[in-house]
């Protein structure tokens, strides 16, 4: 990584900035981490296990939400686990549904061993061959501000690749109980407690 | 899969099996095709109410249903069973988050199969579903598709369970492949 690549926590923060109906879905490990620390909320919901399955997820909940704004935001490794999720979201269409990929290139939780993205794999090709309209790359705070209307626009779905640091950062542990972060995501939706 | 699959049937389980769906209110369908699954597929595909999913893999269909969920919509997943031991992981995300869940599987490697590569799997499906967690139903007999289907949504939707519905071999028919001369 270059030292202009962009600090993961104020990337997810100025995204989640006025988040408005903004339903959230965070991949594992750090991206969950940048969620909860840009401000924990009941319409996040913090992955901590399902790798690979983030962006599905999301498009069930886009499908299921059609009038709200849905975002996954992961990391490299969870996206490239689950390469055909790109494929099945982008063959779905769904307006209201954007993926930010926080690229370091690198699995930043089990020792920053280098990624497919760090060895030469181009996640923007794979989305775009995977269907998806719109593509975007931001490696700076300007293309960052001028994407994040496109996460409320509903003119999806929205693929974006962030090009982030792999300095540390403080951990930032949300709430670990799946169960608890089901029913509270529902609540903020309206659905009882079965 | 060949296109020219056309399992045969006595009673009409695809629609049993369609009609309970409907009457818990199942939102979405998501798939790997299997042309055991190809009609059940097609009513899904013709209901606008339903918004049916194609898979790449089966283990998507496991996430996606937990977001169907989180957004107050219960989905079902149909697939074969080489793929079942691609969901193995991903069934812990219903583990954790006690998500409801329901797949109806149809089976090969079980019955009058000529497939040798579809019997591993075949043999290991239950085992691979119950080690994660998963309550497995065996539906044996067309007559009985729509009372067990019934009674599997309500299992998985009323009292947030993982629900697997393992279709016969027997039941469907042997795979037949019609091979042009």
């Amino acid at each position: 990584m270059t030292k202009s690549a962009l600090d993961r926590r104020a990337v997810v923060q100025a995204l989640l900035r006025d988040r408005g109906h903004l339903l959230v879905v965070s991949g594992l490990g750090s991206s969950s981490y940048d969620v909860f620390a840009a401000g924990d909320h009941p319409a996040n919901f913090y992955l901590w296990g399902a790798m690979g399955g983030a962006l599905m997820i999301g498009l069930g909940l886009a499908l299921a939400q059609p009038s709200r704004p849905v975002v996954v935001i992961t990391g490299d490794g969870e996206q490239l686990m689950g390469l055909g999720s790109l494929a099945t979201s982008a063959a779905k269409k769904p307006n209201n549904l954007s993926v930010v990929v926080l690229d370091n290139a690198h699995f930043g939780e089990t020792g920053m061993q280098m990624s497919h993205s760090g060895l030469g794999a181009n996640l923007e090709l794979m989305a775009t061959g995977a269907g998806f309209p719109s593509v975007s790359t931001i490696a700076d705070h300007a293309t960052l501000d001028a994407f994040r209307p496109k996460l409320h626009d509903r003119a999806g779905p929205h693929f974006a690749r962030v090009v982030i640091s792999t300095d540390h950062v403080d951990r930032a542990l949300p709430p670990r109980d799946g169960v608890f972060l089901k029913n509270r995501f529902r609540g903020h939706l309206g659905y009882p407690v079965s | 899969m060949a296109a020219s699959d056309t399992p045969t049937t006595a009673p009409d389980w695809p629609l049993a099996i369609y009609a309970a769906l409907k009457a818990a209110d199942v939102r979405q369908l998501c798939y790997v095709p299997d042309a055991g699954h190809s009609r059940l597929i097609r009513l899904a595909h013709d209901d606008p109410a339903i918004a049916t999913t194609v898979l790449t893999t089966e283990e998507e269909g496991v996430a996606l249903s937990a977001g169907a969920w989180l957004g107050g919509q219960r989905a079902v997943l149909l697939m074969q069973s080489s793929g079942v031991g691609n969901c193995v992981n991903m069934l812990s995300l219903l583990a954790s988050c006690r998500f409801p869940f329901l797949t109806f599987v149809t089976m090969r490697g079980e019955w009058a199969e000529f497939n040798p590569w579809q019997v591993p799997m075949g043999k290991a499906t239950q085992a691979a579903f119950e080690i994660m967690g998963v309550t497995v139903f065996r539906l044996e007999r067309p007559e009985d598709a729509g009372e067990l289907a019934a009674a599997a949504a309500k299992l998985a939707f009323d009292s947030d369970q993982p629900i697997a519905v393992l279709i016969s071999q027997r039941m469907i028919g042997a795979k037949k492949w019609t091979e042009g001369k």
